[in-house]
């Protein structure tokens, strides 16, 4: 549980003026589920993205079990991490199986010579990677659409293939860039359960997600990204009280003293708000005042969440 | 749309006549047409194929011929004749107006044509007459024939109607019929290429008749069922188009048809090489010729031509290593910097490599430059390829056969396109296939899954380049001589970038057969149509926009782009999900 299998070591990325990233220290151990949480226009996209070498960091390194990841992206891929878009990136008249093919192919050999000559070594390696994607579409349950064009999958199901194309590489970490983003509740479940699973085939995963609910029910650890930089990071009942977390989604209380005819206006404005309200918004709000808190900050970012696809990698 | 509530729509054409007369009407209408076939439709033998003599149909008569007897047995078919039900499986109406159109269309070209060519109706004797009534009753009386899709008008007839899942042959049977398929097609395609070049009327007729015929037998279902059962056995159709190709100078008593044959093997085997560029990675290169003159030239340097500059002569075997090897060198130098750029950049870039080396080779002539290529003049008198103690120069006879010199070229340009053909499909349906097609789809991704992007795009670029440059060696040999002149960018003739790609992107990209007919249609177009000559590219313009209108996957579609264009759901599930190994295959090309 001690080793660490990610590194990343003071790493900042700016474009241009702009600091995305500034100065993150991350680790992420072997068996460990880690949660990358912060509103949007964090740098969490574009940490990721410097985590896989889309982008070459202007500061600092990143390491893969204690190597230095080169900043090129398929290499990072053959060092053994693989990744998930925010924007599915499926290839998409591809069949479902040639998807995890395309997945398969850092950990096989064969190039051209070998496929114009269709030796003995050609059809094992061929027929090794087809059985390895089909387990891996088993695992996913997506077996029986195998040879389904990617692009008329449903939405969930292009997830769950996008998840099965990256574990085909053999990853030794998994990075999921927002694998529930549009999906109804039990379909969310279903990925916590992948993910689970995919923890005990002994994968790391670093997860980007702004479903609290998934974060804190799935991570072992939570790291929160406030304005490209680390506020705090820990388990997920640290994280979940820590007041600059709930200050970085709710805002801040105004600093001024309100004078006592606004606070009148406020009280009186609540109490009408509380009446009003339907009968299921309260009971989600009952319970400790900690959880209360981050349920509130919960609906917030959600709401936030569904506007949030045009923060995209811009590749 | 209110009469559609008294009468069942099934049971009304467009036109208002009953059933009972409509197909009579066809019926004796398209043997009409078959009769007037023997009858005399002008006076004067000076309308090319002489159609002057009673009871020898001659050119456009036997088109009017096979167009009349189509329109018969689709109607045939319709009409739920027993033994005839194979032709059109959906009983649909669209397929009998289709070949009645391509009779129509043939009967009535030919005597617009003859009044126009010799001056005035006086002009067609009564067997033309009769052609274009007896032409015209099966389209009335197809088009009174139960509409396929009420209240859309003609419209109706242009969507393809529903086919019923075809049942399963036997193995045997199956072959058979692509036997059969394949040998309409090689007399189909000899056919076309042995009319007369000065024939252009006829061969109009013959594109007239293909067109719609062929566009009927897609709505009857016959071609898809056809494709079905050569992908299922695919190696088989792929030795049967291979023996059709041997046989082709066969049938040929004119060494002419050979160097056609010849020159569009040359064309395809380019254009097939460009499909792995263009059709799988998705790289879109405007100045692709260029291989191929490096390697023509390469070929022409090491001939042993007394023009060239080094006076070596390597046999052919060294020669096509050596071509290849150039336009391997010299597409790995245009790759290596160029292949970083995307889409519009790269286009653009290619395409001035492309000129780059026609204008280098057109300056070193001694003056500007080295002489190595003597500029515009090119290299001349190159001698023709000695192969296992054959010169493929001379003509060879094997007992009643002669085989002129272009037969003997189109013999090597047939194994060496088989060779691209084997690399082609080998390449496309294998671990660097794939992650060609990965990085067309979504190049960031691809990279992402592990492809080292620029150096698998350098290897298609490469791949390409090299099969290019092996044609190209054969070409300097056919045409005795290489210039600068046909490598450029666009031109009246193939080959040239612009015909190229569009071999690939009309005939189909990411296929195999598809790029291949697409080169036979534009090579043997202008070949054929020699009055259109000015009028050519303004000509082919137009078919390209019309074809990326109606049909933008290009006319042989690959599983992969039908459904790209055309949104089906969830309708290309297989019909039978067995993880057998053909269900591997299939997606390469084909």
């Amino acid at each position: 549980m001690t080793t660490p299998v990610l590194e990343a070591r003071d790493v900042t990325m700016r474009f241009g003026g702009l600091t995305a990233v500034r100065s993150v220290d991350f680790t992420v151990n072997s068996g460990e589920i880690v949660g990358l949480i912060g509103p949007n226009g964090a740098g969490k996209t574009t940490f990721f993205n410097c985590l896989t070498g889309l982008y070459v960091p202007t500061e600092g390194t990143v390491a893969y079990q204690g190597k230095v990841l080169p900043p090129k992206p398929h290499m990072v891929t053959q060092a053994g991490i693989a990744r998930t878009f925010q924007n599915i990136r499926l290839f998409a008249n591809m069949t479902v199986l040639e998807n995890v093919l395309v997945g398969r192919h850092t950990r096989t050999k064969e190039g051209l010579w070998s496929a114009l000559l269709r030796g003995p070594g050609f059809r094992k390696a061929e027929r090794e990677s087809e059985e390895r994607a089909l387990q891996l579409l088993e695992f996913v349950g997506l077996a029986e659409k195998r040879e389904h064009l990617a692009r008329n999958l449903p939405y969930g199901e292009q997830r769950k293939l996008e998840i099965a194309r990256a574990l085909a590489s053999e990853p030794g970490l998994l990075l999921l860039d927002e694998p529930t983003a549009g999906m109804n509740p039990q379909e969310t479940r279903t990925t916590e359960e992948l993910v689970f699973a995919i923890r005990d085939m002994g994968i790391a995963v670093l997860v980007i997600e702004h479903d609290m609910r998934f974060i804190f029910n799935l991570c072992d650890r939570v790291a929160v990204l406030v304005q490209g930089e680390k506020l705090i990071e820990g388990t997920s009942e640290v994280v979940q009280a820590d007041e600059r977390v709930i200050a970085a989604y709710l805002g801040e209380p105004f600093e001024g003293e309100p004078d006592t005819a606004e606070a009148a206006e406020v009280d009186t404005a609540e109490a009408a708000a509380a009446t009003a309200e339907p009968a299921g918004a309260t009971t989600a709000r009952a319970g400790t005042a900690g959880s209360e808190t981050t349920e509130a900050g919960t609906a917030e970012v959600e709401a936030a969440g569904s506007a949030d696809s045009t923060e995209g990698e811009t590749q | 749309m209110t009469d559609t509530t008294l009468q069942t729509p099934a049971e009304r054409g467009l036109l208002p006549l009953p059933a009972a007369v409509a197909r009579p009407l066809i019926a004796v209408g398209a043997v009409g047409t078959i009769a007037s076939a023997f009858m005399s439709w002008t006076w004067t033998p000076d309308f090319p194929g002489n159609l002057t003599i009673y009871g020898y149909p001659a050119g456009l008569q036997i088109l009017a011929l096979v167009a009349g007897a189509l329109t018969l047995l689709h109607l045939l078919a319709q009409w739920r004749v027993k033994g005839l039900g194979w032709l059109n499986p959906s009983g649909a109406t669209s397929p009998v107006l289709l070949t009645a159109l391509s009779a129509f269309a043939v009967c009535w070209f030919t005597g617009i044509a003859i009044a126009v060519d010799l001056g005035g109706l006086v002009n067609l004797d009564p067997g033309a007459y009769v052609a274009m009534v007896a032409s015209l009753l099966p389209v009335l009386g197809a088009l009174a024939l139960p509409h396929p899709a009420p209240g859309t008008g003609l419209k109706g007839y242009l969507g393809k109607p529903e086919q019923p899942r075809p049942g399963t042959l036997s193995p045997l049977a199956e072959r058979a019929a692509v036997t059969v398929g394949t040998a309409l097609g090689l007399i189909v395609f000899t056919y076309g290429i042995g009319i007369n070049d000065d024939d252009s009327e006829t061969f109009i007729g013959f594109l007239l008749v293909c067109v719609f015929a062929a566009w009927g037998l897609v709505h009857s279902g016959l071609l898809d069922r056809y494709t079905t059962m050569s992908t299922r056995h695919k190696g088989f159709a792929a030795c049967l188009a291979f023996a059709a190709a041997v046989i082709f100078p066969f049938t040929q008593s004119n060494d002419h048809n050979a160097n056609i044959g010849v020159n569009i093997l040359i064309f395809a085997t380019v254009a097939l090489g460009l499909n792995i560029v263009v059709g799988l990675t998705g790289l879109l290169d405007l100045g692709y010729v260029a291989f191929l003159g490096v390697g023509a030239y390469a070929a022409a340097l090491v001939s042993g031509s007394e023009y060239s500059p080094f006076q070596v002569h390597f046999p052919f075997w060294a020669a096509a290593l050596t071509g290849m090897a150039a336009s391997l060198v010299f597409g790995v130098l245009i790759g290596g910097p160029t292949l970083r750029l995307r889409g519009d950049y790269l286009a653009i870039v290619t395409l001035g490599f492309g000129e780059i080396f026609r204008i280098t080779v057109n300056n070193l002539d001694g003056d500007s430059g080295p002489n190595i290529t003597r500029g515009p003049n090119g290299i001349t008198q190159i001698p023709d390829i000695q192969l296992f103690g054959f010169n493929l120069g001379d003509s060879h006879t094997f007992g009643s056969f002669t085989l002129g010199r272009f037969a003997n070229y189109l013999f090597l340009m047939l194994i060496i396109t088989a060779i691209v053909v084997l690399v082609f499909t080998r390449a496309a349906d294998s671990r660097i296939g794939r992650s060609w097609i990965a990085i067309r789809e979504d190049e960031t991704a691809a990279t992402a899954m592990g492809i080292n992007g620029f150096r698998v795009k350098l290897v298609a670029f490469a791949l390409g380049a090299s099969l290019a440059g092996l044609a190209g060696t054969v070409m300097a040999h056919v045409n005795y001589s290489v210039n600068p002149q046909p490598y450029q960018f666009a031109g009246a003739a193939p080959p040239n970038s612009a015909f190229l790609l569009a071999a690939v992107v009309l005939g189909g990209m990411g296929t195999v057969s598809g790029p291949l007919l697409g080169a036979s249609l534009l090579y043997l177009i202008p070949e054929k149509l020699q009055f259109m000559q000015n009028y050519e590219l303004l000509a082919f313009g137009v078919a390209l926009i019309l074809l990326m209108r109606f049909r933008p996957e290009g006319i042989i579609a690959n599983r992969r782009r039908k459904l790209e264009f055309h949104e089906t759901g969830q309708l290309d599930v297989p019909a039978q999900t067995t993880l057998s190994e053909d269900a591997a295959v299939t997606k390469a090309g084909a």
